[in-house]
């Protein structure tokens, strides 16, 4: 066998890619397409009286016009919370009322702008403790406010805090953000020209969930819906599962049986895609005299907005996040998913986790500063060791979580040695003779990766020898087509520009679950693995049909099959490919036939991987104008065997600047009537690549006993410990006037703020 | 994020363009470099019957150094100043400015005037073309006349400019003697519409005695603002730690900022001071050596 796998490849992608020739949605057209504009509510909640689309028809170049009522007898609803499009009330601020058809992008918005909306204004509910509150005005009429209340944990909770030394406790606040890919969201719809199906491209992550939740919502069998992706430019999981438009789209596709295109312009984006990240944790963590942990109490509330996407999935991550890397006795999150007129949530790049890593990180540093410990040592006496896999956390809902492997002693020991973490203190003191202020940063995580189910891949040769993987893991840009090749090329011992990565249509293989939760690799990767072993059996079995040998006897070697022994009989793939994929009669042997076709399809099921990590990062603050600059950031990060290093680094550089925007850039805003204030890139600043600190990288790689390939998910791990690393390491900035911070985004005036509120002043 | 129906002209020459201005009335818009006009269009903040594109006309382009001073033409691309070497001698605010503004491909095509037709609060050029003193030539079909750039800021998104005016130049008045100059903006990330912009300039005489001071705001008020008591105190002496803070004083008290997602009205105010104060610092160093010399 090659060894391909482990190799830091060039992404094949990226030829496409950068060179302008990938094909996005928006580049995608169709004779007689027609493009779509939303009407959407101006309103947080408000009554619709009548929707009046008249002047809209009117309007030149439009070709349709519908509300909701007009949708709602042709398509069946429920298929989700929110209908596609609102009926008799709106709940957030660019939830889609109407539609409007044109000729052009243009003219349908000339159409929206035509259209008259009688509302009624209803009460407006943005904050999580008023939707809470007695007496409460009903978010989204007949559903509760309380979406879902969890309890995750495990142990005896009371009795560990009884017999506790020290117990510090914490308010903490993460603030509303999302994920901003460079693509917006994208549908162009392509009815079947006899009416019965629709073909739909579309930027969707989970392209069978959406081809079986548009069967159901249009009334249709799942194979007369085709759904395919084109280029993907980012998703970080909230181009994740069925959204409105994409029924909408589907439908007036069919409808109108003319192709129709909407893409989705940034104010939607802002408005009509989910969020994440907002909740409020009120956390107590007891611990024995030495520091050593007993337990942690978390009571927490999550703002999910109007409807439920996502919300429960991000409540329950952040609860099983917790415990991290630690031993940690008892545990008690009671998370709330509570309904508010906004955006609703769904997950995005760490889906919880980095919420939880927050919480847990930020309360080892208090108990450090409790028990008058360094920071490092509190962690390093609390680690799990590595001789202690499988190791079982304790919590046993919604999941069994037991951590395969890992070496986390060893990951946060080569952290504290590459961030210079014993020369910190005379550096930083150093840099306070000059007048500034810096300091450091530290946080450790442990991430569930690749969990829940399957992923499947199909490895076919075609009649020409051609090889070609196919899955339903869709890629936006991580790579996928590069680490597929890796695994198909090194099993199939085949240069790597043999192999074809054809992902993205959902007529290619039947089954399928999508990219998030960083599962793509850890499982459509071994299923590469399991279906390309199979081919190459089948390749070996015809080979030795052909060689006449017994398949014992036969080698398969860079691309061809000989006997062993007698390397000058070669024959080629080609070779074996048209013969194992006739179109002409062959007259069949005495050996009797053997199945037609090289192919396979398999299906990999895992319970989840665990990667682990540890992030220490330096800064310097401005104490005059509060402004951060980061001045260094150190990962170690274990994601068990890797497939391919450069693709895991790009993972961590976007996701290390992800976590870093949400500290120091990002944060949605919405006024107390229920507008959203943050609607461009002028009042949501992201970072771009002149923000990005100096990031040095270590890998460890603790095999995962639980897939043949040993490796871990990747995609998220760049972010999860960011949050609470950076705001560790302002801290320690600011340590000499006692700031305590609990609170995100770290604005330089709420910094500031903190200052001005410590006990001794710059 | 689709303009609504609009119209266009290239002008191919000023005349032209001020009589298409001077027919069509106030639903027709000059067209410089497109960077405000064209994302306010495709918000539909602004929907302009007519678009009359200047930014090729060669009357417009580039700018002439005399005795004088410094006229630049209407056109002038920020890209421009930040590269043009030869102005560093005698006029370095503009290039220590022109660098804080967007990124590269903005400072291509936006203008600096297009910039001061605008009248962003936050735009930086209000606040550097301020403490240079500079003055604007606005023409219309029958007149032309000349304004202080102080006169012609008016409010917020508003100007002295008539529907019918073209602003065809930037006049800056040539400094008595040695120039130091620099800008300060608080962004939030590179390449961001200041949150707090300063412009600082001071001309030295033979002695490193103030003999001007320019101090321009920005972010700070509803259009770009001057500090000129803080521009008196620095005048008649020489560049010191005391009259420093003074000034710096001086200015945050010229700031009339409004609370809002970048920050409140105290912040946003110390945060001019913290800058006035760390501008002329600069300065005063980048001038010292001489000091030194002549000491
Ligand atoms: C992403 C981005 C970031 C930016 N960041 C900054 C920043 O950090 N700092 C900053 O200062 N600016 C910033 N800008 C604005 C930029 O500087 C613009 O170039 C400038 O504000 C307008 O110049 P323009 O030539 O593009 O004018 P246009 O957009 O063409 O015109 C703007 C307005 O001025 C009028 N106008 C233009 N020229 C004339 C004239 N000669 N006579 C009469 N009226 C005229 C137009 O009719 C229009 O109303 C940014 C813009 C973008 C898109």
């Amino acid at each position: 066998m090659a060894n391909w796998v482990g190799q830091a490849w060039d992404r094949i992608e990226d030829l496409r890619l950068l060179t302008g020739r990938g094909r996005f949605v928006a580049d995608l057209t169709a004779p007689g397409l027609v493009s779509v504009a939303f009407v959407r509510s101006p309103h947080a909640h408000a009554a619709i009286n009548r929707v009046d689309l008249e002047p809209a028809r009117r309007t030149p170049g439009v070709v349709a016009a519908f509300s909701g009522a007009d949708l709602a007898p042709h398509i069946a609803l429920g298929v989700t919370e929110q209908p596609p499009l609102a009926l008799q009330a709106v709940h957030y601020v660019g939830e889609p009322v109407a539609v409007v058809v044109a000729e052009d992008r243009y003219a349908a918005e000339d159409g929206v702008e035509a259209v008259a909306v009688d509302w009624t204004p209803l009460p407006v509910v943005t904050d999580v403790r008023v939707a809470l509150a007695e007496g409460a005005p009903t978010v989204v009429a007949g559903r509760p406010n309380l979406i879902a209340e969890r309890r995750i944990g495990y142990g005896d909770v009371a009795a560990q805090f009884a017999r506790a030394a020290v117990v510090v406790q914490e308010r903490l606040v993460i603030h509303r953000a999302t994920a901003q890919p460079l693509e917006t969201r994208g549908v162009m719809a392509i009815p079947d020209p006899d009416g019965s199906g629709v073909t739909v491209w579309t930027t969707t992550q989970s392209p069978h969930e959406l081809r079986r939740s548009l069967a159901r919502s249009l009334r249709l069998s799942e194979d007369k819906v085709r759904v395919r992706t084109p280029d993907v430019g980012g998703s970080f999981g909230v181009k994740n599962r069925l959204y409105p438009e994409e029924v909408v789209v589907a439908w007036l596709a069919m409808r109108l049986v003319r192709p129709v295109r909407w893409i989705e312009d940034r104010l939607e984006h802002f408005a009509a895609t989910q969020h994440e990240r907002e909740q409020v944790h009120e956390v107590e963590l007891a611990a024995d005299a030495e520091g050593r942990l007993l337990a942690l109490r978390d009571r927490f509330v999550v703002d999910n907005g109007a409807y439920v996407r996502g919300g429960v999935t991000v409540m329950q991550r952040t609860a099983m996040t917790i415990p991290g890397p630690y031993r940690l006795p008892a545990l008690e999150a009671v998370g709330r998913l509570v309904r508010t007129h906004k955006t609703p949530i769904g997950p995005y790049r760490g889906a919880g986790r980095p919420q939880g890593c927050f919480v847990m990180e930020r309360m080892m540093d208090r108990l450090a500063e409790a028990v008058g410990q360094d920071r490092a040592e509190v962690r390093r006496r609390n680690l799990i060791p590595p001789d202690a896999f499988p190791y079982a956390t304790g919590i046993e809902s919604p999941e069994r979580v037991v951590y395969d492997s890992g070496d986390f002693p060893a990951v946060l020991e080569e952290a504290l040695a590459l961030a210079g973490w014993d020369q910190a203190a005379a550096r930083i003191e150093a840099a306070r003779q000059e007048g500034r202020w810096i300091g450091i940063g530290l946080a450790m995580n442990v991430e569930d990766t690749g969990g829940g189910g399957y992923e499947g891949a199909r490895v076919r040769v075609d009649g020409n020898g051609e090889v070609t993987v196919y899955s339903g893991a869709v890629a936006q840009g991580q790579g996928h087509e590069t680490a597929f090749a890796q695994v198909a090329a090194e099993v199939l011992d085949l240069p790597p520009e043999r192999i074809r990565v054809a992902l993205g249509d959902t007529d290619d293989i039947p089954l399928g679950i999508g990219t998030f939760g960083s599962r793509a690799t850890t499982l459509a990767g071994n299923a590469v693995r399991e279906s390309a072993i199979a081919v190459r059996r089948q390749i070996v079995e015809w080979a030795a049909r052909l060689l006449e040998a017994d398949p014992e006897d036969v080698v398969w070697e860079g691309g061809a099959a000989y006997v062993r022994g007698v390397p000058e009989r070669r024959i080629s793939l080609e070779a074996i490919a048209a013969r194992a994929n006739p179109l002409t009669p062959i007259p069949m042997g005495p050996e009797g036939p053997l199945p037609l076709g090289l192919e396979a399809t398999t299906y990999f099921q895992s319970a989840p991987t665990y990667s682990s990590g540890c992030h220490a990062c330096w800064v310097e603050v401005d104490p005059r104008t509060g402004q951060v600059r980061v001045l260094d950031y150190v990962v170690v990060h274990d994601c068990g065997r890797m497939l391919n290093p450069k693709l895991v680094e790009g993972q961590i550089y976007g996701g290390v600047l992800f976590g870093l925007s949400t500290v120091l850039l990002e944060e949605l805003r919405y006024g107390e009537d229920g507008q959203l204030l943050t609607t461009t890139f002028l009042d949501y600043p992201l970072p771009t690549t002149t923000e990005m600190p100096p990031l040095r990288i270590a890998h460890r790689e603790t095999p995962s006993p639980r897939n043949p390939l040993g490796i871990k998910g990747a995609g998220e791990s760049g972010t999860i410990p960011a949050l609470a690393a950076l705001t560790a390491a302002v801290e320690d900035a600011l340590k000499p006037f006692g700031v305590h911070l609990t609170e995100l985004p770290l604005t330089p005036e709420r910094l500031l703020q903190a200052l001005a509120q410590s006990q001794s002043r710059p | 994020m689709f303009p609504a129906p609009f119209g266009y002209v290239r002008a191919e020459s000023l005349d032209e363009a001020l009589a298409v201005l001077a027919r069509e009335g106030p639903g027709a818009k000059i067209l410089a470099g497109g960077q405000s006009l064209l994302p306010m269009m495709k918000l539909r903040i602004a929907e302009p019957a007519l678009l009359v594109d200047i930014h090729r006309l060669p009357a417009l382009t580039g700018w002439q150094e005399t005795a004088e001073g410094l006229t630049l033409g209407a056109v002038v691309r920020h890209s421009q100043l930040e590269r043009a070497e030869a102005l560093q001698e005698f006029y370095p605010l503009l290039g220590r400015t022109a660098r804080w503004i967007a990124d590269p491909l903005v400072r291509n095509r936006g203008t600096v005037a297009g910039s001061l037709a605008h009248a962003d609060p936050a735009g930086d050029w209000g606040a550097a073309l301020l403490a240079l003193g500079a003055s604007v030539t606005l023409r219309s079909l029958t007149r032309t006349r000349e304004l202080p750039l102080d006169a012609f800021l008016v409010d917020i998104f508003t100007t002295a400019l008539e529907p019918d005016e073209v602003l065809t130049a930037i006049r800056i008045p040539k400094p008595a003697g040695r120039p130091f100059g620099t800008y300060l903006k608080l962004e939030r990330k590179v390449g961001d519409f200041a949150v707090v912009g300063v412009a600082v300039n001071v001309v030295l005489d033979a002695r490193h005695t103030v003999v001007e001071a320019g101090i321009g705001l920005a972010g700070v008020g509803p259009r770009a603002l001057r500090a000129p008591a803080a521009e008196a105190a620095l005048i008649g002496h020489p560049l010191e730690s005391g009259g420093i803070r003074e000034a710096a004083a001086l200015a945050a008290e010229a700031a009339d900022p409004v609370s809002d997602r970048r920050g409140s009205r105290a912040y946003k105010r110390n945060v001019v001071r913290v800058f006035v104060e760390r501008g002329l610092k600069a300065l005063a160093d980048e001038s010292r050596p001489e000091v030194g010399v002549t000491a």
